[in-house]
């Protein structure tokens, strides 16, 4: 792992940290309620603060979990650099493209 | 005249089984007479003098010292001059074999070329600052660059980190614990000149940044020493220096 | 004679335990995402598309494996911060019980969400 890798990764990890407390505590309010597609939407269809909250989000997550695979790879398979490298991009631009669109769809 | 340290023959015998060949090879069983705090060197030493002269094994001080005589007993890297064959012995057997992560000599001796050749590379040299001709040093043991330097200064390079550690296992670019650990004490040794090089060095491939934190070397170290600590201590010194723009 | 050398005891350890169990918390983290992200991107094709994913969801086998996916991301939360927390402040003794702690307070938080969602 190169040292800015190393770094990026710890920064999206701190950054994270309180998204996904806040995550979880949404999903324990909201675990005994029986969600609907329709409690879902009417918050945030047309929210500017969902949109940045999510969309932030997906973009650290996205960041941080290609850096982790990419690490693990290195270590448990045969994989190096520039194939590395393509697995570790590869995988981000999915999360950050699946991600967002899934933002865009419940803001939108 | 003070009685000597017992080591009467209990009659019974261990079964030893010891690693013979290369990376490739076979564990080979030996009958040893079980004596009395018999530690694991006593009953490799046993075979090598009694049964097989072939067999192929360091050690050197026999006191807990040197650190030569680190071979994997049951698993586990440990001094065998320090390793009672009571504390580790599983079912009358005891499974020995040479350090991981390292080649193969042969038997139980490895090559430690590769473990030495990464503390050079973590540039894990005292750089001299100063000559004769100058006064002393004064560093106050209590000042806290010297303790932090005190508390992992010990190191006898026997390579037990070395050989415990999975990211070293898995990381062929990874400096190693032993390696990193020295250049910790150095970070801290206010009268090193090396610094600017070691930033480099312990920020490299395979530096400080790829430990996980498993703390494996911490609990095998035989002198108690903690270089997950260290390494931790070496990521803060690194992104303190990235912060103020010194890091490459 | 083509056996290796054994070194694999260490393996028993509680840290290195904890550290198998980011790492692949992390893992099955990362696999489930793209997932998730489609689940969400439903909404695309209308409420009742998500609604109809929604309900088929509501079920004892899916909230039992939500309840381990919840269980996933509070174990990564809380033993990444253990180690965020080594990498950023002095060293401190009694790592084996903080992660034991860890897996504890995350294993109380899955069950949270079952006892709730169930």
């Amino acid at each position: 792992m190169s040292f800015r890798r190393y770094l990026i990764q710890r920064i999206t990890a701190v950054l994270m940290a309180p998204l996904i407390v806040a995550h979880l505590a949404l999903i324990l309010w909201t675990s005994g309620q029986g969600l609907t597609a329709a409690d879902i939407l009417s918050r945030t269809r047309g929210s500017l603060g969902w949109g940045l909250f999510y969309g932030g989000f997906v973009a650290l997550a996205a960041v941080h979990g290609a850096i982790g695979v990419r690490g693990v790879a290195r270590e448990w398979s045969g994989l190096r650099d520039a194939a590395l490298d393509a697995l570790m991009w590869g995988f981000g631009a999915v999360l950050l493209g699946l991600g967002l669109r899934a933002v865009w769809a419940v803001i939108a | 005249m003070a009685a000597p340290i017992a080591t009467a023959h209990t009659g019974t015998s261990l079964r030893v089984s010891l690693w013979r060949g290369r990376a490739e090879g076979c564990y080979q069983e030996f009958a040893v007479p079980r004596r009395e705090n018999q530690t694991v060197l006593d009953a490799v030493t046993y075979v090598q003098r009694e049964l097989d002269p072939t067999l192929s094994y360091r050690f050197s001080c026999r006191v807990g010292v040197c650190g030569s005589c680190a071979m994997t007993v049951n698993g586990r890297p440990r001094w065998t001059c320090r390793t009672l064959v009571a504390k580790v012995i599983e079912d009358g057997r005891i499974e020995i074999g040479p350090l991981a992560n390292l080649p193969v000599i042969k038997d139980l001796a490895t090559d430690m070329a590769h473990f030495f050749a990464r503390w050079q590379e973590a540039r894990g040299v005292f750089v001299a600052t100063a000559t004769r001709a100058e006064p002393l040093a004064g560093i106050r043991p209590d000042s806290a660059g010297r303790i932090a330097a005190d508390q992992a200064i010990e190191c006898i390079n026997c390579g037990i980190c070395w050989s415990a550690c999975d990211t070293v296992r898995w990381n062929d670019d990874y400096l190693g614990p032993a390696a990193l650990n020295r250049a910790w004490t150095l970070v801290n040794d206010a009268r090193d000149g090396g610094g600017a090089e070691r930033l480099t060095a312990i920020t490299a491939k395979g530096g400080c940044q790829a430990c996980h934190t498993h703390q494996s070397c911490e609990q095998h170290c035989p002198k108690g020493l903690n270089p997950t600590a260290s390494i931790a201590g070496l990521k803060r010194h690194a992104m303190r220096a990235f912060i103020r723009g010194d890091l490459g | 004679m083509t056996a290796k050398p054994r070194s694999t005891a260490h393996r028993r350890d509680g840290l290195w335990l904890a550290a198998l169990v980011h790492r692949l918390s992390g893992l099955a983290l990362a696999l489930f995402l793209p997932l998730h992200f489609l689940a969400l991107g439903l909404a695309i094709e209308g409420e009742a598309r998500l609604d109809g994913f929604l309900r088929w969801a509501d079920r004892t086998p899916v909230k039992l494996a939500e309840a381990g996916l919840v269980f996933l991301l509070a174990v990564h939360l809380l033993g990444g911060v253990r180690v965020l927390v080594i990498e950023a402040r002095p060293w401190q003794d009694g790592q084996r019980r903080l992660a034991g702690i860890a897996l504890a307070v995350a294993a109380l938080v899955a069950g949270l969400f079952l006892l709730e969602a169930m």
